[in-house]
């Protein structure tokens, strides 16, 4: 990653001394994070435009009122919401003035850890809502209902596994190599990510589930 | 059916075997072309080994150096044009022969519209602009190198892998049938459940992702790293029209993606995104693939139309004439080219007020795209003007992209396109943008940076024939198809009945021919350029009295782009530099310079990207698993390492640069009027006429 030229620094966290290395690698790294989550943006936003033209197109199968349960999309939203703040606390855990002392990177694991166990009881309800639709008669080849369906909750899903492999891969860097630039400059990216897929899904249980069910 | 070890594949899949149990024509001529493939690599390897080349060769394989990227990028073009061209050159003497059938099979004509269409789009248009930005944005925005030069890596090496799977089905198995667009339910499983549309919607969805992501690190690259001072209004039009290119990147690639992953969820898993029934619906398809297509096309135009104008200004001595007006046009095309994409389909039954909404819209693209051209025109006039490769490419494009986009204009009316429809009228317009406008703009910024790279020119003369080909060779074979589509002869036809079109084919089918001599001396050219390249060297890096950052550094430019990073107070900084006599001046002070280290991640993930592609296509379940894995354990393992840089020390910094600067202040230079003779060592001395 190269740094960004001077004039322009990241303006979030102070991840290191002011002004300093960490400060301008953070902007380019930071910012290119947010462009290519833009481009991710319209991927999600192509599964809605296809949820969207076929949200009556049945062909005699299960809708909405027979296969969603909103209990278990509640406890899914209340997982991921909640997994968002935890997520916060461990980049705040990252500020200058503690990030190398030995108690906030067990400060930064331990929210660490508790976002994946949040990500984890989220998918935990999803793949078993997931499997009780198909044992409903609602799999994704069902219909073109279904597989818009399929298709748009799993591939959050899917952002969602990798989210949660992402998150190890962090925890094993920062306990291996300690809270150093680059790890810094990941969680910094990892957090967007995140919080990104947090956005998406309320459109999803705004739209999917809630839209549905009215 | 599928074998766990070999999935679908067998013996017969590969065509050479097929044509020696079954001989026929058809089969003869793409076993001809397949063998090509293994002659051509075992030839390769051969000439490796002659030479003893295997150290540099995996010497740019791993490098992330801007420059050495784009120019594989570019070499990579070259091949695939070689195919592309000899596929077109194919279809258009079958197509003069094929009054009540040709010498073609109509699968064999199907397979090869697409691969050509498919090749040409993803991989010769797109490789060679996204080759020329990578060589010139770092240069012109006065940055060291991009902003994610490992990343730059990986995205060539998903194209690589792209490319690898659309040549592979040249000798394994078959290519798509259903055109570049791949329509379903046409290249759905159920009328079409062989390998061909699976080799086309992995190609592209592999090479897509790469594609995406070098969006994304250039508008990076050019938001964050320009140099000192270069305001966005200081930006050089080639940086900009990179710029909007990138953005459409951005956007405009994960429709393609999706459409990829959908079909893809329709053939291998019986999803009903774009079935025709249990609720598929095929339009969604035509929708997604043409939110996608229009701004493809002018992702390809736009830096084609960047070209144009950093060489008009170049080649006149002159500023370039309503710089700002053509920014805000450059931007405009950009954004609206998102809201036209309608106009693909305006026979497909939407109603009229719709198809009359985009047909607006359409036309309205055509009011920048004219500011461009008058633009450039206003460049030129009473400048100092000389008469270069780049600049009759120039001339080509004035004269042939304005039909072109005229044909365009007659095309977006809903009610003439209801007769034009799929007819070679269309052919002839796509061919009139795409070839005088983004061939000829490649060609001519192939031309115009080649010395930045390498170190020496392109000799005029092969230039200039090379040139000249193109252009009477465009002429004859596309402009025959406008009268041709208009007496109503349709696209992608095998054969016709009609006595009528013979005359016209027949022109069309020996302007074809021509082109295939133009591609012949694009490699002449090069070949003669590189053997006589002592006499062509440029050390001191500016041959054409150039006007923007990338002409002030030497030629070959150094791993490290600049010296000292500049400072730039005006639109034309180098301009401004020689003008002050300030530009070759000696530096006090030198830093040592940090550059990215080589790396294999690039090269480890291309080679995944094909394992994983191939097994898909194929059935070959545990290689696409293991390739996939693959991917993910790599990109951890770098995650993990610690990422190496090379220090080059100030001293020698100062060494190579210092020799430069010396070397130019002693040196008399050239003039314009010698600039394309051997005198021309990279000095440019002031004209006769002063520059305005
Ligand atoms: C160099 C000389 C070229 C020749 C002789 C040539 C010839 C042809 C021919 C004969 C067709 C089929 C027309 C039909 O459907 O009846 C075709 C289609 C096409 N060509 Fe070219 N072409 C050339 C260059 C290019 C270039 C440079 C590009 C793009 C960069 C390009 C893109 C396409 C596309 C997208 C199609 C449509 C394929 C389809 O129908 O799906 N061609 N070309
Ligand atoms: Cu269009």
């Amino acid at each position: 990653m190269s740094k960004a030229q001077a004039g322009s620094l990241h303006p979030g966290l102070n991840l290191g001394e002011e002004h300093g290395d960490d400060h301008l690698e953070a902007e380019t790294s930071v910012f290119g994070f947010w462009v290519f989550m833009m481009s991710d943006l319209v991927t999600f936003g192509m599964f809605f435009i296809i949820f969207a033209s076929s949200a009556h197109a049945l062909a005699g199968g299960p809708g909405p009122k027979e296969l969603f349960d909103l209990g278990s999309v509640a406890w899914q939203t209340g997982f991921l919401l909640v997994s968002s703040l935890t997520s916060g606390m461990a980049v705040l855990s990252l500020k200058q003035d503690h990030a190398d002392e030995r108690g906030s990177r067990k400060r930064l694991v331990f929210w660490l850890v508790i976002t994946i166990l949040l990500g984890c009881g989220f998918l935990y309800h999803e793949i078993a809502d997931f499997v009780s639709m198909a044992a409903a008669g609602g799999g994704p080849t069902r219909s073109g209902y279904l597989t818009a369906l399929w298709s748009l909750v799993g591939l959050h899903g899917f952002h969602v596994s990798c989210g949660i492999l992402w998150c190890i891969v962090i925890i094993a860097g920062v306990l291996f190599q300690g809270v150093n630039r680059d790890w810094k400059l990941t969680i910094l990216r990892w957090a967007v990510f995140w919080h990104f897929l947090d956005v998406v899904w309320i459109a999803i249980f705004s739209f999917v589930f809630l839209g549905g069910l009215i | 059916m599928v074998d766990p070890l070999f999935g679908k594949l067998s013996w017969d899949s590969i065509i050479l075997v097929q044509e020696i149990e079954n001989p026929n024509l058809n089969l003869l001529i793409t076993s001809g072309a397949a063998v090509m493939i293994p002659v051509g690599g075992v030839l390769l390897i051969a000439l490796l080994w002659w030479l003893n080349w295997w150290k540099p060769l995996l010497g740019w394989l791993t490098s992330v150096d801007h420059k050495k990227i784009g120019a594989m990028y570019i070499i990579f073009a070259v091949v695939m044009l070689f195919r592309g061209v000899v596929e077109g050159t194919l279809m258009r003497v079958h197509q003069a022969t094929a009054l009540n059938g040709g010498f073609l099979s109509s699968d064999h004509f199907n397979q090869l519209f697409t691969t050509h269409g498919t090749n040409m789009i993803f991989f010769v248009a797109m490789p060679f602009l996204i080759g020329l930005i990578n060589i010139v944005v770092p240069l012109q925005i006065g940055a060291r190198d991009v902003a994610f030069p490992r990343l730059n890596q990986i995205s060539l090496g998903l194209t690589g892998a792209g490319g690898f799977l659309i040549t592979i089905s040249l000798l394994i198995g078959e290519f798509a049938t259903g055109g570049w667009t791949g329509y379903p339910s046409y290249n759905g499983k159920l009328i079409n459940p062989g390998v061909g549309p699976d080799y086309w919607l992995i190609s592209l969805g592999i090479s897509g992702i790469g594609s995406t992501l070098t969006g994304v690190n250039f508008a990076v690259t050019i938001y964050k790293m320009r140099a000192k001072g270069m305001t966005f209004m200081r930006m050089p039009l080639f940086t900009w029209t990179a710029l909007c290119t990138s953005i459409l990147l951005i956007f405009a690639m994960p429709p393609l993606t999706a459409c990829c992953v959908m079909l893809g969820l329709d053939r291998y898993l019986d999803f009903h995104f774009f079935t025709n029934d249990m609720g598929g619906n095929l339009m969604n398809f035509i929708n997604l693939f043409w939110m996608f297509g229009h701004p493809e096309v002018y992702i390809l135009i736009l830096p084609a139309f960047g070209v144009m104008s950093e060489i008009s200004p170049t080649f006149s001595a002159k500023r370039l004439y309503g710089y700002t007006g053509l920014v805000a046009a450059t931007m405009c095309i950009a954004v609206v080219s998102f809201m036209v994409w309608l106009h693909h389909f305006f026979t497909m039954g939407q109603s009229a007020t719709v198809n009359a909404a985009f047909g607006i819209a359409t036309l309205l693209i055509g009011i920048p795209t004219g500011v461009k051209v008058y633009d450039w025109l206003a460049t030129l006039w009473g400048g100092r003007i000389r008469f270069t490769t780049p600049m009759i490419y120039l001339i080509g494009f004035f004269f042939l992209f304005v039909i072109g986009g005229l044909s365009g204009v007659i095309l977006a009316n809903p009610t003439l396109d209801y007769q034009l429809h799929n007819s070679l009228f269309l052919v002839a317009h796509f061919h009139n943008v795409i070839i005088p406008g983004v061939l000829f703009g490649i060609l001519a910024g192939i031309h115009y940076w080649f010395p930045k790279v390498f170190g020496f020119r392109l000799m005029e003369s092969y230039g200039k024939i090379t040139a000249v080909c193109w252009i009477i060779g465009f002429c004859l074979t596309f402009l025959p198809l406008y009268p041709l589509g208009m007496m109503g002869m349709t696209r992608r036809t095998v054969d016709y009945s009609d006595p009528a079109y013979v005359p016209l084919m027949m022109v069309s089918g020996a302007g074809a021919l021509f082109l295939s001599l133009a591609f012949t001396f694009i490699v002449i050219l090069f070949w003669r350029s590189i053997v006589n390249r002592k006499k062509l060297a440029i050390p001191m890096g500016d041959p054409w009295d150039g006007r923007t950052l990338e002409w002030w550094t030497p030629s070959p430019a150094p791993d490290w782009n600049f010296a000292i990073l500049p400072e730039v107070h005006s639109r034309d900084p180098f301009t401004e530099a020689k003008k002050d006599g300030t530009a070759y001046q000696p530096i006090e002070k030198y830093e040592d310079i940090e550059l990215p280290s080589t790396t294999y991640y690039g090269l480890i993930i291309g080679v995944l990207g094909c394992g994983l592609g191939f097994g898909l296509v194929w059935y070959i379940w545990w290689m696409a698993l293991a390739s996939f894995l693959g991917c993910v354990v790599t990109a951890m393992v770098y995650g993990f390492l610690p990422k190496k840089e090379i220090v080059i020390p100030a001293e020698e910094v100062r060494k190579v640069d210092e020799a430069w600067r010396a070397e130019a202040r002693e040196s008399q230079g050239v003039t314009r009027d010698d600039e394309s003779t051997e005198a021309n060592k990279g000095l440019a001395r002031p004209d006769a006429l002063p520059a305005v």
